[in-house]
């Protein structure tokens, strides 16, 4: 989980603000500009197909990334994420419901999550590791309860409906125009967790994570940053509900089980424990993962396997297997994840044709 | 008429709780002998309950066998998952293991749906009276066996644990690793030894709710029903599972009983060992017997 910065040898900076930058060499900033330039124009040329699925690695990768600081950096697990995401979403349809402008509504929803989620995270104030897991496990349950019952704001079991997407009067429902409304809370969200991350709190979650006793001694209150965690990654898992949200234009409890907080759990330890980007890579393999299952599934239809297997009655399960699978392999195999074997490509073009 | 109803329900209560501190006890034997938390222990009495039922409806084979081969099937089962999957792992940070524990249960709840569909399957009636009059209540046969198998099992579990020569070598490797393999006991037998016994024993769990619900995917639910029971008991403490168990059962159904007659909420028998669950974690997390060494933040 430890990050090993994979940079040449010879550390040659000299002040605290070199090396603090968001981006450590004026490349990664200039490819980083890029990609965002590039995903800019994807609508113009995706089909609607890969287009959703974009929009889905957004609101996901947003939830994803609230987990990661919440679990990567500052070591608690939470095994009740998917339920956060959904009271975004509920939250965020009830405020769009009641008048507030939608752009508002996705933030105040992430507000209140934060709330909810400190309320949650209580426990982890005073206790910790598995204990605190099996605390979010209730929370999972809880909560999903009260998704059903609450009819004043989920609609109970019929789900809420969202209103759509609107910033000063122009509508941005579509699939071509909401993934830039998409696009711009991911490319705020990650910015924003980087900054985080070179900050003073960022390194006390860290601290917190790696040697809990130093970080108290070096006065870092632990009390604070561990329920300081739980409040970020609810307000990111609230955001990504509440786009989710405006996406569908629908909210409903279906769904928001303990399966999909696994996934969520999935995609951070696929990405990688403990790394910004690893977040958004994880929920691409993530999403990814079950098309492509659908993908195998029909190239095999009407063989050998499909005949003795019925894939396609099987394809749920198949993809929940397969779930189960990769969180098992990455673990055992690879537990830092796709952003560690990312850093080694890295590392390995930079320092070719010498590997040391 | 309402007080009839309440005695039912404790009976009830006491039955399942028995059953919930019987799944417990092995929790806390794969928690006591490897430090882990089986996320995956619904599971062991999904398998085993699925092949009993398999044996028995695709074989013929007379219960008694059927059971005894899916027993000893799933004590296979078990040390192979340990010594596959958890093994390497041993060392690694506590969420690794608990998220590898995870990844088993979903893994293996995705295939039991997909090799015997998601209905519950009822077992063929294997008493011939289905229900026995005590004390003016019917009472289930296989409720009753239930009971009896699962004091049987305690008692079993008490017996080895005291006298039994791996038993103790278990409780010597759960009170220090190190001291237990100076003594010669080889540590990673009793690992996967305590890995095979809880699962063995929770397919015994498995087929007996199977036996009286049917057997269906919903048998996994106790997996996560056995997180209170041992919560309050005390994590380490395979005393205090079962009075945990107990205590989780009644509390079920004394929730049910307050729900259907004052509350009318509906659900309030699913949710209410989770609200106890979080007020014993803000109260008193090493629970009723657990040994006071967590670590406060």
């Amino acid at each position: 989980m430890a990050l090993t910065s994979l940079r040449p040898c010879g550390d040659y900076r000299t002040s605290y603000k070199a090396d603090q930058t968001i981006f450590q060499t004026r490349l990664t900033l200039v490819f980083v500009i890029l990609a965002i330039a590039a995903l800019c124009c994807t609508p113009l040329f995706a089909s609607r197909y890969v287009l959703s699925l974009m929009i889905q690695i957004g609101y996901l990768g947003i939830a994803a990334l609230g987990l990661n600081i919440l679990v990567g950096f500052s070591g608690q697990i939470s095994i009740g994420h998917a339920v956060f995401f959904g009271f975004g979403g509920f939250a965020s349809a009830f405020l769009a419901d009641k008048g507030v402008p939608v752009p508002l509504a996705i933030v105040l929803a992430g507000l209140w999550t934060t709330v909810v989620g400190l309320i949650f995270g209580l426990p982890a104030a005073r206790v910790k590791g598995l204990y605190l897991a099996i605390a979010t496990l209730a929370a999972q349950f809880i909560l999903q309860d009260f998704f059903v019952r609450a009819e004043w704001f989920t609609g109970g079991t019929h789900g809420a409906i969202a209103a759509p997407f609107t910033l000063f009067g122009y509508d941005l429902s579509g699939d071509a125009r909401y993934f830039y409304v998409v696009l711009f809370f991911v490319v705020v969200g990650y910015i924003g967790a980087t900054n985080l991350m070179r900050s003073r709190d960022g390194r006390a979650l860290i601290a917190v994570r790696d040697h809990y006793l130093s970080a108290e001694m070096m006065g870092v209150n632990l009390t604070k940053y561990r329920t300081m965690a739980f409040g970020i990654s609810s307000f990111y898992a609230g955001i990504g509900g509440a786009l989710y949200a405006h996406y569908v234009g629908f909210m409903s409890v279906e769904g928001l089980d303990i399966l999909f907080s696994i996934q969520f759990l999935g995609m951070i330890i696929i990405g990688g424990l403990g790394s910004i980007m690893g977040s958004l890579m994880g929920t691409v393999f993530m999403v990814l993962l079950p098309e492509a299952t659908g993908w195998l599934a029909s190239a095999l239809s009407g063989s050998v396997i499909d005949q003795v297997l019925h894939l396609k009655d099987g394809i749920t399960y198949m993809r929940e297997m397969l779930i189960g699978l990769t969180i098992i392999l990455f673990l055992i195999f690879e537990p830092d994840g796709l952003a560690h074997r990312w850093r080694l490509i890295k590392a390995y073009w930079k320092l070719y044709p010498f590997s040391y | 008429m309402q007080s009839q109803l309440l005695l039912q329900l404790i009976i009830n209560g006491l039955i399942i709780g028995t059953l919930y501190g019987v799944v417990g006890m092995c929790f806390v034997l794969i928690y006591k002998a490897s430090q882990v938390v089986n996320f995956a222990q619904g599971e062991f009495l999904l398998i085993g309950a699925w092949t009993c039922w398999w044996l028995l409806t695709a074989w013929n084979i007379p219960f008694f066998w059927g059971f005894l081969i899916a027993v000893c099937f799933m004590m296979v089962f078990g040390i192979a998952v340990q010594m596959i999957v958890l093994r390497p792992l041993i060392g690694e940070p506590i969420i690794s293991v608990i998220m590898v524990t995870i990844g088993l249960s979903i893994f293996f709840q995705a295939l039991m749906k997909w090799m015997f569909g998601t209905f519950a399957q009822p077992f063929p009636p294997i008493f011939p009276v289905a229900q026995v009059n005590i004390l003016g209540l019917q009472v289930q046969t296989a409720y009753l066996m239930s009971t009896g198998v699962s004091l049987a099992i305690m008692a079993g579990f008490a017996w080895f644990f005291k006298y039994s020569r791996l038993g103790l070598a278990m409780r010597a490797t759960a009170f220090s690793q190190q001291v237990a393999q100076s003594l010669g006991i080889s540590v990673r037998q009793v690992f996967a030894l305590s890995w095979g016994i809880s699962a063995a024993v929770s397919a015994v769990a498995g087929v007996v709710v199977g036996i009286v619900n049917g057997v269906s995917s919903a048998l996994s639910y106790f997996g996560i029903k056995v997180f209170p029971a041992v919560i309050l008991g005390g994590l380490d403490s395979v005393f205090g599972a079962v009075v945990g168990g107990l205590i989780v059962g009644l509390l079920e159904n004394l929730g049910q009983y307050v729900d259907s007659q004052y509350l009318k909420w509906g659900n309030l028998y699913e949710i209410i060992p989770f609200y106890a669950l979080i007020i014993i974690l803000m109260i008193k997390p090493y629970g009723l017997f657990g040994t006071r060494d967590i670590e406060r933040v």
